[in-house]
């Protein structure tokens, strides 16, 4: 293949351009969901920096790079400062193949999802090695228990693509878009955006899965001796796959640019509709943030081994067959909420139904303590205990 | 679980504090960890130690007050309120029944902040970050009517023996009424959001199990005690105060884990809204002093005396040698005995439920290290 200059100019532009807009968005993300998190709190939320608060990032950006980076003494300092980079540029690297619009696109590929799939897996190395090379046990538990978590939950999400992947017959984002101009796969297969939206929180490490850096446990995991800029990457880095779960989420199930309007959109509008997409599973994200606490380890590789990789299976079959015997789509929509309402209801029955009975009776059984009658102003002078009138120090 | 024969594997020691944002200010535990898996823990305490016991040796009665305030920090009044009921029993002194309301009122307004605070902290510690804005704003009001009404937010010095500092204001009482129902109403939310969500239940059902009989032997008293399924509460069992006049609840747990530890709680914080009710409609008029001399010289002797504390059976033990000064004054704090019951619940549970245990217990280090 020959490259020129001209490709080579072009490639450039369009990928400054790309970084751009990628960690303009990812900055927009730090900003919702401070002023997000603040609205479902009943606080203001930032709101001191610029109009309603929309330059704090700016200032906390300020405030991180100004900061004095620490090393640990006994840490291994190549591979300490790799780690930051490793972790960032997958997350970045895969929005070379996300099309914002029909042409908007640094480069189409036919594999698109694959390369996706390639891509994103390669970050948890940079967060083991970041929790091995800082040599702290909270960091190298919460390395651990990265490598653990991303990797359990690669299965679900891979399935989950798969199942677009044989809806829309491609692994061409632009292909995937269009094959739902007319229904989204959302209606499709809604178990789908259900296990991809779970598996996705888990592989950004989102809440009720921010299990590797959980602060209250290992107080940061692999980044709790990073300060300064290098946390600041970390931190960056999690938000663009924040971002990045939103758009896929949109592109795979929300119908990206094309539903519900259809081909005609100028391609700004189609940016705006698939953007618009995308902040909306974001804010999801967000939502769910604000409501859940955290799950523990154990219970982390029960739902991903004991629940979303058999349910991800099953869709994975139920929509082999719909293909396979050419069922209308909505078949395929019954059974995958079929699918899903086994987990709902097997998990109200075994968890939720009895911690509400049990509340009603600790509410109920309580010991109850009966009031005495008080005895009345004119008699309390002199039936209880009363001796307040005498009583005083003896010696003097 | 242990990973077999075949691997020649180390526990690795874990020190989690005195500075971790799950330790609840400066306790310190040393974990034994096998993986994720707890092999043994072992409690350091005494990073807050201030010598409250022997300052109180050299300080008059009145000054004492203030030390206890300081005690258990979340829960002013409720340690004023142990200390000057000691100092009253010594000096036979009984305050009037007005301020005897006042007092309760406060100190059930108090528990009920520090309820809250415990609701909001436990659920940051299993990573929930909204109960804790919800409970603050409702622990906020509470604080406007302490300051309201003593003229601090926290160190109060409020109560005196035989009585109160000074009288309510005039919109004491409305002002409780319109409290009541806010606070409520937060609870209620609170309760709503965070007691049956999914993954709560799942990270303290069923986790930090302590039976009765065991969590007896520990020493452990309050809603630690209770969520065991004994039914001991020093306000029933030992009544003091005007507390005989009202009617309230104990609310008593079956299984002894997180989880009802924390919702005996949340139930708590209702019982002492509806006490606090009944105290407004029943608040006599009358002296808020007992009549007698202002500074305090007991005779000789020795008495103990114990209230229910938010964290459980606060007991004060007072040696007067006749002087204005105390000879000895012991507080048996619950804090650091429900303390106790960390190790048997904590071995072999996972470092994550290390967190929830300890943050159930409610312990307040101020008080653990006195």
């Amino acid at each position: 293949m020959n490259v020129t200059l001209s490709d080579a100019v072009d490639l450039g532009i369009r990928l400054f351009a790309l970084f751009n807009v990628v960690a303009l968005g990812a900055v927009s993300l730090v900003w919702l969901e401070r002023r997000f998190l603040g609205r479902l709190q009943g606080r203001p939320g930032p709101n001191r920096v610029g109009p309603f608060g929309l330059l704090q990032p700016i200032a906390d950006a300020i405030k991180l790079m100004s900061k004095e980076d620490v090393a640990p003494g006994s840490s291994q300092r190549l591979i300490f400062y790799a780690a930051p980079i490793l972790v960032f540029v997958p997350a970045f690297v895969v929005w070379l193949t996300f099309p914002l619009a029909r042409d908007l696109v640094v480069r189409n590929m036919e594999m698109g999802l694959f390369f996706f799939v390639a891509i994103s897996t390669l970050s948890i190395v940079g967060l083991v090695l970041a929790g091995w090379s800082s040599n702290s046990k909270y960091a190298i538990l919460g390395g651990f228990r990265a490598a653990a978590q991303l990797v359990s939950y690669e299965i679900p999400i891979i399935t989950m693509i798969l199942v677009v992947a044989m809806l829309s017959g491609s692994l061409d984002f632009v292909s995937v878009v269009d094959a739902q101009s007319r229904v989204p796969f959302i209606l499709v297969v809604p178990l789908g955006l259900v296990i991809f939206l779970i598996a996705g929180l888990a592989e950004v490490g989102r809440t009720p899965f921010d299990i590797y850096f959980a602060e209250s446990e290992v107080v940061g995991g692999p980044f709790v001796e990073y300060s300064g800029a290098h946390w600041a990457i970390f931190f960056l880095a999690e938000y663009v796959n924040t971002f990045v779960l939103g758009i896929l989420g949109a592109l795979l199930f929300l119908g990206g640019w094309r539903w519900p309007f259809g081909e005609n959109l100028p391609q700004l509008a189609s940016v705006a509709l698939l953007m618009g997409k995308a902040y909306f599973i974001v804010l999801v994200i967000f939502w769910i943030r604000g409501t859940y606490p955290r799950m523990r380890i154990d219970q982390l590789m029960e739902v991903a081994w004991k629940w979303l990789i058999p349910l991800s299976f099953a869709l994975f079959l139920v929509t082999a067959f719909q293909l396979k015997f050419e069922w209308p789509w909505w078949i395929l929509t019954i059974m995958s909420l079929a699918i899903l309402a086994v987990p709902v209801l097997v998990q109200s029955q075994k968890q939720r139904n009895p911690a509400l009975a049990l509340a009603a009776r600790y509410a109920a059984n309580a010991v109850v303590v009966e009031a005495k009658p008080r005895p009345s102003p004119a008699a309390a002078e002199d039936t209880p205990p009363a001796t307040s009138e005498t009583a005083e120090g003896t010696s003097a | 679980m242990s990973t077999g024969p075949q691997f020649d594997s180390v526990d690795m020691m874990l020190n989690m504090g005195p500075q971790h944002p799950a330790t609840h200010g400066v306790f310190r535990m040393v974990l034994t960890v096998d993986g994720e898996r707890v092999v043994d823990v072992t409690p350091h305490i005494g990073y807050l130690h201030r010598g409250t016991e022997r300052l109180a040796e050299v300080e008059s009665y009145g000054q004492v007050i203030t030390l206890f305030d300081r005690v258990d920090y979340i829960s002013n009044l409720n340690n004023e309120l142990a200390f000057v009921r000691a100092g009253e029993k010594i000096m036979e002194v009984d305050a009037p029944e007005r301020a005897q309301y006042i007092r309760v009122i406060l100190a059930e307004l108090n528990r009920v902040a520090s309820h809250l605070l415990f609701i909001g902290t436990y659920a940051i510690d299993l990573g929930a970050m909204t109960p804790v804005m919800y409970c603050f704003r409702e622990r906020e009001r509470i604080e406007n009517l302490f300051e309201h009404v003593t003229g601090a937010r926290m160190m109060h010095n409020y109560m005196r023996i035989g009585g109160v500092k000074s009288d309510v204001p005039d919109d004491f009482v409305p002002w409780v009424h319109r409290l009541i129902g806010d606070v409520r109403k937060g609870v209620e939310e609170t309760d709503k959001l965070l007691s049956t969500n999914e993954v709560f239940l799942g990270r303290t059902r069923g986790v930090g199990i302590i039976d009765g009989p065991m969590a007896v032997s520990c020493g452990l008293s309050g809603p630690s005690l209770r969520g065991s399924g004994i039914a001991y509460d020093v306000r029933k069992d030992d009544p003091y105060e005007i507390y005989p006049y009202l009617n309230y609840k104990v609310p008593v747990g079956e299984n002894g884990d997180c989880w009802d530890r924390y919702y005996l709680r949340v139930l708590e914080c209702y019982e002492s809204l509806s006490m606090i009710e009944q105290c407004l409609n029943q608040l006599p008029d009358g002296p808020i002093m007992a009549a007698g001399r202002r500074i305090a010289r007991p005779p000789a002797g020795e008495v103990f005396s114990h209230s229910e504390n938010p964290r459980g059976d606060l007991g004060v033990y007072l040696i007067s040698d006749g002087s204005d000064k105390p000879y000895r004054v012991k507080i048996r704090p619950p804090s650091f005995c429900n303390l106790i019951g960390l190790r048997p619940m904590t071995i072999g549970s996972y470092i994550a439920d290390a967190v929830a245990i300890l943050g159930s217990l409610d312990i307040v280090l101020g008080e653990v290290d006195r």
